[in-house]
């Protein structure tokens, strides 16, 4: 059977952790399924009290006496405490100090799980220097995240999201000509295929290109994408404002003079009722937001190349 | 006490039916603490965690609130935004927790700070370890605020024993730091003699040795409770069963209400 990125993620902790003196770090490790089944029984594990500050600092310690561990963030809402130590002190140690402090944060996020555990906090991170973030969504995109932490010395921010663990397939980019691109962050990515045919049906055609390396924002495959269609837009599973998918979407359209949009999560706190939720684009809000970029742009431009067909439907 | 249990029950099974749109943190078993505190603390301002539905009815909240809360409506305490972990009721006054453990102990302590009111914050004892709480005692004690800082011990963050988490006692430093402290069962005689001698020297801290039947979240259990302080009393109390039987009509009217217009 074909391993899934929670077995993908246990493999390599288990070794980290058996062969390599590595430590790993968190609440209630061993509670409850082991952190969704991510995490091995198995030597090295400290298991820490709920003080959520003071922890971050300690596996930061653990960092600089070279054991490259791993922390466990149950949800990425904590990150709000946990941060400090690793803003503060870890992203800057390199820069400032010329010391490394190279610790692999596992911070995980889950779909409309209320006011306070729905969070996807990567474009906060992005905006502090001194880490390396990715948002890995498969097993093999996890394994090549891993390998990139341990041939470099400084932290990393990886935004996990829960409703990847059974997942295990991988993601495949296209570079046809097409009308669109889109641009898929975390678990945004798991609606990009359906939002593709929901665009088809109406003659719309789309490019997709899978994102999991954040900072630095790893550029080629978009391009690619982009090169061969009108316009783009970079779908994340966080908040729109300020976050990953802006500032992805502002650096493609920089580079490619092409009209990139970004959509994310609305600028309003996600409750528990389902008529208060505020959750990763559907395939439905991709397609409608990628329908109200093409109406503007045919409003505002010639829009020649633009399947012809559906462009004389927008008009109507 | 009776009021809790009822209404958790059927809080757990609405949990079962899938007609709450969130998990449900249950206190099923730990009723005497609020259920007794709050008999000697009526007009305090109460701040709670998670596992804040037997605070709320303990202090008199409104119970209908709290359930249309867990069922997601429009009506509930916090228009079903919140869900199960962000029970309030303004009234009392009873303030939502949001769900960052532990932070409504320095939300509580700051409330009582500016308002001078005397103020009730409930916690769990992993809560208790967080950075941010302990501070929060130390600052009671530096500016003699009005707290009864109540720690509802279940010796369990989530599934985790505190002695896998921690080799000291949160009551121990809460003491150093100059809060008169208690360490106590759940027997609702002792917290009421208890709870009497502290509310005379706050701020304050008591331990509260309780025994959560379920799981963290949801309805789970894992074998018999160690023990039922519901159940231990149902024999001491007089009239318990006719004073139950009450309640437990009245809980399921309650629900029933509701449910039927679903
Ligand atoms: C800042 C933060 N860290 C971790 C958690 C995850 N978490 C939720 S409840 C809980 C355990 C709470 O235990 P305790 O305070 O003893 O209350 P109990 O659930 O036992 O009533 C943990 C670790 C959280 N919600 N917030
Ligand atoms: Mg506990």
């Amino acid at each position: 059977m074909a391993r899934t990125v929670a077995e993908t993620i246990k493999e390599i902790t288990r070794r980290h952790l058996e062969e390599n003196g590595g430590l790993l770090f968190g609440q209630c490790i061993r509670a409850v399924g082991w952190v969704n089944n991510s995490v091995p029984d198995c030597k090295n594990i400290v298991e820490f009290p709920a003080s959520d500050v003071g922890n971050m600092g300690i596996a930061c310690g653990a960092a600089v006496a070279g054991v490259r561990p791993i922390i466990v963030i149950r949800f990425q809402d904590f990150m709000w405490l946990n941060s400090s130590a690793l803003v503060n002190y870890a992203a800057k140690s390199k820069e400032i100090f010329g010391t490394t402090t190279p610790i692999f944060v596992r911070a995980l996020a889950m779909a409309n799980a209320g006011c306070t555990h729905s969070g996807v906090l990567h474009g906060v991170f992005m905006h502090m220097p001194g880490f390396r973030i990715c948002s890995p969504m498969s097993p093999c995109e996890y394994e090549e995240i891993w390998d990139d932490f341990m041939s470099h010395d400084v932290p990393m921010f990886v935004s996990e999201h829960r409703g990847s663990f059974l997942h295990t397939e991988e993601y495949v980019n296209t570079c046809q000509p097409a009308d669109v691109t889109l641009v898929g962050i975390s678990a945004a990515r798991f609606n990009l295929a359906e939002a593709v045919e929901i665009l088809a049906e109406e003659g719309i055609t789309c490019n997709v290109a899978h994102c999991y390396w954040l900072k630095p924002f790893k550029t080629d495959h978009v391009l690619k994408a982009l090169a061969n269609t009108r316009m783009g837009l970079v779908v994340d599973a966080g908040f729109e404002i300020c976050g990953a998918a802006q500032s992805l979407a502002y650096n493609l359209m920089w580079q490619t003079g092409k009209p990139v949009k970004a959509l994310g999560l609305e600028d309003r706190s996600s409750g528990v009722s389902p008529a208060s939720r505020n959750s990763t684009p559907s395939a439905e809000r991709i397609a409608e937001t990628v329908r109200q970029a093409f109406l503007e742009k045919a409003e505002n431009q010639d829009c020649v190349g633009i399947s012809d067909a559906r462009m004389s439907g927008a008009g109507t | 006490m009776c009021l809790i249990r009822h209404f958790e029950l059927h809080a757990a099974q609405a949990y079962e039916q899938k007609l709450t749109p969130g998990t449900v943190y249950l206190a099923v078993g730990q009723e005497a603490s609020s259920a007794t505190v709050s008999m000697l603390t009526p007009g305090y301002a109460v701040f709670t965690q998670h596992r804040g539905h037997s605070a709320l009815l303990a202090h008199g909240g409104d119970p209908a609130a709290l359930r249309d809360e867990l069922l997601g409506l429009e009506s509930g305490c916090c228009g079903g935004r919140g869900g199960s972990a962000c029970a309030q009721d303004i009234a009392i006054p009873m303030y939502a927790h949001h769900g960052q453990l532990g932070e409504s102990i320095a939300i509580a302590t700051g409330y009582a700070l500016a308002s001078k009111k005397p103020t009730l914050a409930y916690f769990g004892d992993a809560a208790a370890e967080e950075d941010y709480a302990l501070s929060s005692f130390g600052f009671a004690a530096t500016h003699k605020l009005p707290v009864l800082y109540v720690c509802e011990d279940n010796n369990l963050s989530i599934l985790t024993p505190i002695e896998d988490r921690r080799n000291w006692n949160v009551y121990e430093v809460a003491d150093s730091m100059g809060l008169a402290t208690a360490n106590i069962d759940d027997d609702p005689v002792l917290i009421h003699d208890t709870v009497t001698r502290l509310l005379k020297s706050l701020p304050a801290f008591i331990n509260i040795r309780t025994c959560r039947h379920l799981w963290h979240t949801g309805v789970g259990r894992d074998g018999p409770p160690e023990w039922d302080r519901l159940d231990e009393y149902r024999s001491k109390v007089p009239d318990a069963e006719a004073i139950e039987n009450r309640v437990k009509e009245s809980v399921e009217a309650l629900w029933q209400e509701q449910l039927q217009r679903q």
